[in-house]
C-alpha cells in the first residue's frame, strides 16, 4: 500500500505549487499514471479522498490518464503502444527497444481558485 | 454527507456547475508536469552522490519476505574480500541487522513502522550512522515485498531481485515492476530445485518480454561455489563505477 506514501507526496506538490501561485483552492489534480509505474489506480484514486480532507485540495477532482507502454525499437525505428507489460516490439517483434513512456508518474495539471 | 444541500451523497454532484461558471470563480490552469515522486528522486541522488563520494557501489536488494536476502548477505562475506555494509528495512525488529552484526558485518537497522517500503529518506538517515570510507560497497536490503519498494529510488545504483525456488518462475509476470526495475535477478535456493517445479528457462523467457538486458544467475548459499559469479559481478559493477568516477574527476 505505498499508494498513500505517494499520494502525500502528490498532496505537497499541490500545496507548494498552490502557495507560489496564491490559489485559495485546488479545484482539479490531473495526474498520468504509467501503466508499468507499479501503483494501482483504484487505490490512489481512494487514498487522495482520504487525504485531501484538511488541505488545499479538500474539493479537488482526481483525474487520472493511464498511460499504455510506449516502446520505441531500435530494430525497426518504430514506435508502438502496448496494453500488455510487454516489451517486445509490435511491428518487428524485436525486444531491442526502449520504453519511451508508461513507467512514471507524474503531476499534470492543476486547476486552482485565485 | 453532502456539504451543500445535507444529501446523503458523498460525491460532488454539485460542483461541476460551480465549476463550469466562470462569473463564480477565477480559475486558473497551470501545466505543471512533475514527477510525484520528485522530491524522493532528489534524496536518492544526494544518496548516490554520499556514496560515490567514498567510491562505494550501492546495491538496493529487494524481494519477498523469505527469499533469502538476509542469508545471503550472511555468507556472502566469506566469499569476498570486498568490504560491505548493509541498511537494513524491515517493519518491526532488529533481527536482520543482528544476524549479519554477529557475522562481524556492519549493518544498520530501519524499523519502517507500517511502511511497506524503504524511501530516500529513510536511507539517507541511515547512511549518518554507517562509516562509509572503509566500505567498497553497500548493501540495501530493502523491506521484503515485491510491489512497493519498486516504486521508490533509494539512491543505490543497481537493483538485484531475489526469487527463491519455492516462490515459483510465475512471479516475474505477476510482479513485472519489480523485475522490470532489476539489473541482476537471482534464482536462489537452487539446491531446492529438484523438489519444485520451478523452470529456469520460463523464468529467462518472461524476463526476456520485459527486461531483455537482466543477467540471471541461480545461486544457494548451500553451495558456496555458486556464489561466485555474484561475487564478480558486484567486483564488476564496482570497478565500472569507479572508473566513471575517475572520467568524471
Amino acid at each position: 500500500m505505498h499508494e498513500y506514501s505517494i499520494v502525500t507526496a502528490l498532496i505537497e506538490q499541490c500545496e507548494t505549487l498552490g502557495a507560489e501561485n496564491q490559489a485559495k483552492a485546488i479545484t482539479r489534480v490531473e495526474v498520468k499514471i504509467g501503466m508499468l509505474s507499479g501503483v494501482e489506480p483504484a487505490l490512489l484514486s481512494q487514498a487522495f479522498e482520504t487525504f485531501k480532507l484538511d488541505g488545499i485540495c479538500a474539493n479537488a477532482q482526481f483525474n487520472m490518464q493511464i498511460q499504455p507502454l510506449v516502446l520505441q525499437c531500435h530494430q525497426c525505428g518504430q514506435t508502438s503502444e502496448q496494453t500488455e507489460r510487454t516489451i517486445i516490439c509490435s511491428h518487428c517483434q524485436s525486444n531491442n527497444t526502449q520504453i519511451i513512456d508508461g513507467e512514471d508518474m507524474m503531476l499534470m495539471q492543476l486547476e486552482m481558485d485565485t | 454527507m453532502c456539504q451543500d444541500c445535507g444529501c446523503s451523497m458523498t460525491h460532488d454532484h454539485h460542483h461541476d456547475s460551480l465549476h463550469t461558471n466562470p462569473q463564480l470563480n477565477d480559475k486558473k490552469t497551470l501545466s505543471v508536469i512533475h514527477k510525484i515522486l520528485d522530491k524522493n528522486d532528489v534524496e536518492a541522488q544526494h544518496n548516490r552522490d554520499h556514496f560515490e563520494k567514498n567510491g562505494i557501489c550501492a546495491f538496493n536488494l529487494m524481494s519477498s519476505p523469505g527469499s533469502g536476502k538476509t542469508t545471503l548477505l550472511e555468507h556472502l562475506v566469506d566469499q569476498t574480500d570486498m568490504k560491505y555494509a548493509v541498511i537494513e528495512g524491515d517493519l518491526e525488529t532488529s533481527r536482520d541487522a543482528d544476524r549479519l552484526i554477529a557475522k562481524g558485518i556492519n549493518a544498520y537497522q530501519i524499523q519502517t513502522g507500517s511502511a511497506c517500503h524503504l524511501d530516500a529518506f529513510m536511507v539517507h538517515g541511515a547512511l549518518h550512522h554507517v562509516e562509509l570510507e572503509p566500505l567498497d560497497i553497500c548493501f540495501v536490503e530493502n523491506v521484503g515485498n515485491l510491489v512497493c519498494p519498486a516504486s521508490y529510488d533509494v539512491g543505490t545504483h543497481k537493483n538485484i531481485v531475489l526469487l527463491s525456488i519455492p516462490e515459483g518462475d510465475d512471479k516475474i509476470e505477476k510482479y513485472p515492476v519489480m523485475f522490470r526495475r532489476a539489473d541482476l535477478v537471482l534464482i536462489t535456493k537452487s539446491d531446492l530445485q529438484q523438489h519444485f517445479d520451478f523452470s529456469v528457462e520460463s523464468a529467462k523467457a518472461q524476463l526476456a518480454k520485459l527486461n531483455p538486458d537482466v543477467q540471471v544467475m541461480s545461486i544457494s548459499v548451500k553451495e558456496p561455489q555458486s556464489l561466485q559469479p555474484l561475487v564478480d559481478w558486484l567486483a564488476t559493477q564496482q570497478a565500472g563505477l569507479k572508473q566513471q568516477l575517475a572520467e568524471q574527476a
